[in-house]
């Protein structure tokens, strides 16, 4: 049986600091950056819109690894870990496509653009949301589980090569699409704020990965009893 | 029995099906014929248009339709427990994969050799294209998008949803090899040499080597009991 899974003091104060970061990120991105030359204010969107990119990466990255351990191992933790991770990843991607025509259309005068980088994106973004259609949808526990690791490892391997196909098409038939952003030349500021703002997501996503895992374990619990109730 | 062996009997047995019932290859080719007359109906017939589609459309009907035999090749397979059978038999588990790949794309490129005469006709395309050209990305796109179809055709299968999920676990994963083969048959259907494409081919080959082993070594979870 499930023992105690009540929220122990450290997810109290993982969720402490996480509120204090999200403050002190929120501080950064809107006081302590300048204000960019050129795009104004909506520029400030990029702190938030760039780590929500890196940490829905992350999260996709925790399911790859998480499925190889599945599959080498058999142990439902990491079964849990990358169904976790992977619900997370799809929300912090989602962010990312919200955010970046928010600002795009001011800047590129487009909320979207067929670039390399968004269409791609988008790309992933679907492969994971297939990857939680296949999880609603496998059936028994211990064969959702194998399914969603080989898919896991099939959809991560296939993601370098999104990119570099759609690069590829885009650097063979160039747009006239002015390739903005801030990787280059930020001001020391924006790069601090950045990581800021990277930091906080970072102890969110962890903060929220831990949730995810104690709810997915009271799920399972549910439906074990559930099985037993019936038999 | 030897790993290739195997590997022959597993898609000589797919093949000898096909053959007697041919279930598959009808709806497939019907489909595929009614998909390139679809497609006819969304531009000017004779506008300059169509050459600048028609890579696209060619490669809509080719998966298209090839999804309908990938999707059936192993739902059929566990709807008479021929699955178990297979699973029995003294043969590595990559061989059932292996022989299910080729089968399908043997079926996918009959298809597409039966299909592309009637679309040049249909299209009124220019007669100077690169064939050899063609023929290599055409065998090159279908082994990638079968080689990832077959596998996630068995994961599929094996759900509750069948057959619905296939599409929408594929498509995605197959993206390089949807633009790989669109943005190289272009060129190729306008005569252009294939060292013009030659980018195109290499990330295809690319993407065949890497699924073909990645799927290889995960299929045997998949049918694992």
């Amino acid at each position: 049986m499930q023992k105690n899974v009540r929220l122990s003091p450290a997810d109290w104060i993982l969720w402490g600091l996480t509120s204090v970061a999200i403050a002190v990120a929120l501080y950064a991105a809107f006081l302590y950056a300048p204000t960019e030359r050129t795009m104004g204010d909506i520029q400030r969107i990029f702190y938030f819109h760039v780590a929500s990119a890196w940490i829905g990466f992350l999260a996709f990255f925790v399911v790859f690894v998480a499925s190889i351990a599945y599959l080498a191992t058999k142990a439902i933790k990491w079964d849990i870990l990358a169904a976790s991770s992977a619900e997370i990843g799809v929300v912090f991607s989602t962010l990312v496509l919200l955010t970046g025509p928010l600002w795009a259309r001011p800047v590129w005068n487009t909320y979207w653009t067929w670039d390399p980088r968004l269409t791609s994106f988008l790309i992933l973004w679907l492969i994971y949301i297939a990857y939680l259609m296949l999880r609603a949808y496998a059936g028994e526990e211990e064969k959702s589980a194998r399914f969603a690791a080989v898919f896991g490892i099939i959809g991560f391997l296939d993601v370098p090569i999104v990119y570099a196909s759609i690069r590829l098409w885009r650097t063979l038939h160039p747009k006239p699409v002015i390739a903005g952003g801030g990787s280059s030349g930020l001001a020391p500021q924006m790069l601090t704020s950045l990581f800021i703002a990277l930091g906080a997501f970072l102890v969110l996503y962890i903060a929220l990965l831990r949730l995810r895992i104690r709810l997915e374990k009271v799920n399972r619990a549910v439906r074990q009893l559930h099985l037993e109730i019936n038999r | 029995m030897s790993y290739f062996a195997g590997i022959a009997a597993v898609y000589w047995k797919d093949v000898l099906l096909e053959f007697r019932t041919r279930q598959s290859l009808s709806t497939m080719f019907t489909f595929c014929l009614t998909i390139v007359i679809i497609f006819n109906f969304v531009f000017e017939p004779g506008s300059p248009a169509v050459l600048e589609v028609s890579p696209g459309v060619l490669w809509a009907a080719f998966t298209f339709s090839g999804l309908l035999g990938i999707s059936r090749s192993f739902s059929f397979e566990i709807d008479r427990g021929g699955l178990q059978g297979l699973l029995l038999c003294p043969v590595e588990r990559s061989t059932i994969y292996f022989g299910k790949v080729l089968g399908n794309a043997t079926f996918m490129l009959l298809i597409e050799a039966v299909t592309f005469p009637i679309f040049v006709v249909f299209y009124n395309l220019p007669p100077n294209m690169n064939l050899l050209g063609l023929v290599l990305v055409f065998v090159l796109g279908t082994l990638g998008f079968v080689a990832v179809g077959t596998l996630l055709s068995a994961i599929s299968a094996n759900t509750k949803a069948r057959e619905v999920l296939l599409p929408v676990l594929l498509f995605p994963v197959a993206v390089p090899v949807l633009v790989a083969t669109v943005k190289s048959t272009g060129p190729l259907l306008r005569g252009e040499d294939l060292a013009q494409v030659a980018s195109w081919v290499k990330l295809l080959l690319a993407f065949d080597l890497l699924f073909l082993a990645a799927s290889s070594l995960t299929f045997e979870f998949i049918v694992e009991e």
